[in-house]
C-alpha cells in the first residue's frame, strides 16, 4: 500500500534522516518506534507532503507521491495525526471534525461521519460546542484522531500520539487506534518514543536510529531482540 | 444637541473605517503581514468609480459591484506577485515589500490621473439630508456608514459559518495542519486577499461621492485602519470594528472641541497610549 523508497530528507539541505527504506501492506499497523530526534516525525511529514525527499521515492497505492503538495495528498487516502496533537484550539470540537472532512463534499457523508465520530468518542459529542483549546491533553488527542478520520482515510499516520499524556490515557488512545485498525480496516502507521507499547500492538515494526532503520521485524520479535531489550528497555 | 451630532457623525465616519480596517486585519489575522497598500488599493475603487462616473455616467452605486471586483482582483494581482513571495520570508521583508508596493501604486496613479482632486458630481443621493429634531445627517454619510456596517456583517459571517471561511481560520491558526485537512492554503491565501479587497473597494465606493478623489486619497485611510487594527487587537475582526468606531468618535469629538487640526493627533495619540499599556490591543487575546 504504502513504500517508501531509499528516502532521504531534512531541514534547509541538512538531511535528517538517510537511506530509509519500508513498506506498509494494507490493513496492518506499523509501528516506527525509535528515540527523540530520531528523524521519526520528519518521516511522517514528508509521506503527507510538508516536506520534500532529497531524494528517494514514496509510492502510495502504486502511485508517486512524493512531489504532491500536502493538501492533494489527503485527497488520495492518507491522514496524518500531528505530532502534539495541534487541533484547531479557536475552533469548536465540531469545527474541528468539521476540517478533517475538508475533502468530503457530500453534505449528508459529513453529517454520517461526524454522527460515527461521536458514536466512536462519546466524549466529543458531549463537547461539540466547546472550544477545542479548552480540552484535556487526552481529549484532544481523541479529537485529533477523530478529525483524522473524518477524511475517511484508507492509511492514517499517527505521530507520537502518547506525547505529554499520563499512562493510562497513553492505553486508551492505543486501545482505540487497534480498534480503528481491527474493525474499520483503517492501516495505520505510527510513530513512538514509547517502544514497548508501540511494539505491542503492532503487526510489524522498524527500529529508527539517528536517521537509519537499524531493525525491522514482527512487534513480538522485536520486542523480544536484544537490541530492544538492551536500548530500550532497559533489560 | 451639537454634542449628539458630532457623536454620531463620529459614529458614522468611524464605521467606514471599520470596513477598511476589517480588510487590513483580516490579512494580517491569517498571515502575520501588514499591508501598507492597502490605502491604495481603496484610492483605486475611488478612481474606478470617478472614471464609470465621467466616462459612462454611472451612478456610484451601480458602481459598486464593479469597482469591488476590481479591488478583488487587485488583492489577488497583489498576492501572487508580491506578497506569494515573501510570505514565508522575516517579517520586515513584507513589510518593505508592501510599503513598495504603495508607493508605486499612488506615484502610478499620479502619473496615470494627475495629482489633481477630481469629484464625482452627481449620485443618487448627493446633498440629501435626513432632518431628526436639530440632527443633520447627509444622506451619503449615512448610506456609507450602513453599507459599511453591512459588509462588516457579511464577512464576519462568512469566516464564521462557510466552509472556505473555516478554512481561513484554520489556515490562520497553523497553516501545515490546514494543508493536512485538505486546505489548498494558497488558494485561502489569495481569497482573503480578494476579501480584503472587496472592504476596501466596498468602501472606496461608499466614499466617492462625499470626498475628493486623488492619488493620496487612500494614504490616511490605510494609516488609520492599521490604527484602528492595532486598537482592535490584531486579526480580530469585531475588535476592528469597535476600534474603527472608536477612532471615529475621537476624531469628531477632538476635532470640534479642540480644533480640526488636532483630530488626526488625537487618534494617533491614543493608538500610542494603547501600544503602551494594552500591546494586544484593547479588544485583542
Amino acid at each position: 500500500m504504502l513504500r517508501v523508497d531509499k528516502l532521504m530528507v531534512g531541514y534547509d539541505s541538512v538531511p535528517v534522516i538517510f537511506d530509509v527504506s519500508f513498506t506498509v501492506e494494507e490493513g496492518e499497523l506499523i509501528s516506527i518506534v525509535g528515540s527523540n530526534g530520531a528523524g521519526k516525525t520528519t518521516i511522517l511529514r514528508t509521506i503527507s507532503g510538508l516536506l520534500k525527499p532529497f531524494s528517494g521515492t514514496i509510492e502510495f497505492m502504486g502511485k508517486r507521491i512524493d512531489k504532491l503538495p500536502a493538501h492533494q495528498i489527503v485527497k488520495l487516502g492518507i491522514a496524518h495525526v500531528p505530532e502534539g496533537r495541534h487541533v484547531f484550539g479557536k475552533m469548536s470540537v465540531r469545527d474541528n471534525l468539521l476540517m478533517g472532512a475538508y475533502t468530503i463534499d457530500d453534505p449528508n457523508e459529513v453529517k454520517r461521519l461526524l454522527d460515527e465520530m461521536y458514536e466512536l468518542f462519546p466524549k466529543l459529542a458531549e463537547r461539540e460546542d466547546q472550544k477545542a483549546e479548552t480540552m484535556s491533553g487526552g481529549e484532544q488527542q481523541m479529537l485529533a484522531i477523530a478529525r483524522a478520520l473524518m477524511a475517511k482515510p484508507k492509511l492514517l499516520l499517527v505521530d507520537e500520539m502518547s506525547l505529554g499524556l499520563m499512562p493510562l490515557m497513553v492505553d486508551k488512545v492505543l486501545e482505540t487506534l487497534k480498534e480503528v485498525n481491527e474493525k474499520k480496516g483503517v492501516t495505520i502507521l505510527m510513530v513512538e518514543q514509547k517502544v514497548q507499547e508501540a511494539l505491542e500492538i503492532a503487526d510489524r515494526g522498524y527500529i529508527l536510529q539517528t536517521g537509519r532503520i537499524v531493525a525491522e521485524g514482527t512487534g513480538k520479535e522485536l520486542l523480544e531482540s536484544d537490541l530492544v531489550k538492551k536500548a530500550y528497555l532497559g533489560m | 444637541m451639537m454634542f449628539l451630532q458630532v457623536v454620531l457623525t463620529g459614529v458614522l465616519v468611524g464605521s467606514v473605517y471599520s470596513l477598511v480596517a476589517v480588510g487590513l486585519t483580516l490579512v494580517w489575522g491569517l498571515m502575520d503581514i501588514i499591508n501598507f497598500a492597502h490605502g491604495d488599493m481603496m484610492m483605486i475603487s475611488m478612481y474606478t468609480v470617478f472614471w464609470l462616473y465621467t466616462l459612462l455616467k454611472f451612478d456610484p452605486f451601480v458602481s459598486l459591484p464593479i469597482s469591488a471586483g476590481i479591488t478583488a482582483l487587485l488583492g489577488i494581482v497583489i498576492y501572487k506577485l508580491v506578497i506569494k513571495r515573501v510570505v514565508n520570508a522575516p517579517g520586515l521583508m513584507a513589510l518593505l515589500a508592501t510599503f513598495g508596493l504603495s508607493l508605486f501604486i499612488r506615484n502610478f496613479a499620479q502619473f496615470l490621473w494627475t495629482p489633481n482632486y477630481r469629484f464625482v458630481g452627481e449620485s443618487i443621493l448627493s446633498g440629501k439630508r435626513i432632518l431628526i429634531a436639530d440632527i443633520v445627517i447627509g444622506l451619503p454619510q449615512l448610506i456609507a456608514a450602513l453599507g459599511s456596517i453591512l459588509m462588516t456583517l457579511l464577512i464576519a459571517l462568512f469566516i464564521k459559518r462557510t466552509k472556505t471561511g473555516k478554512a481561513i481560520q484554520a489556515t490562520a491558526q497553523s497553516r501545515d495542519i490546514a494543508e493536512l485537512m485538505g486546505v489548498n492554503t494558497e488558494k485561502v491565501y489569495a481569497v482573503t486577499f480578494a476579501l480584503s479587497g472587496i472592504c476596501v473597494g466596498v468602501a472606496g465606493t461608499l466614499l466617492s461621492g462625499i470626498f475628493p478623489v486623488y492619488p493620496e486619497a487612500g494614504a490616511m485611510y490605510g494609516l488609520l485602519a492599521f490604527v484602528i487594527v492595532a486598537l482592535g487587537g490584531f486579526g480580530n475582526i469585531w475588535g476592528a470594528f469597535y476600534a474603527g468606531i472608536l477612532i471615529g468618535l475621537t476624531e469628531a469629538l477632538g476635532g470640534f472641541y479642540l480644533g480640526t487640526q488636532f483630530k488626526y493627533a488625537l487618534a494617533f495619540l491614543i493608538y500610542l497610549l494603547v501600544l503602551q499599556f494594552r500591546p494586544k490591543g484593547l479588544f485583542g487575546w
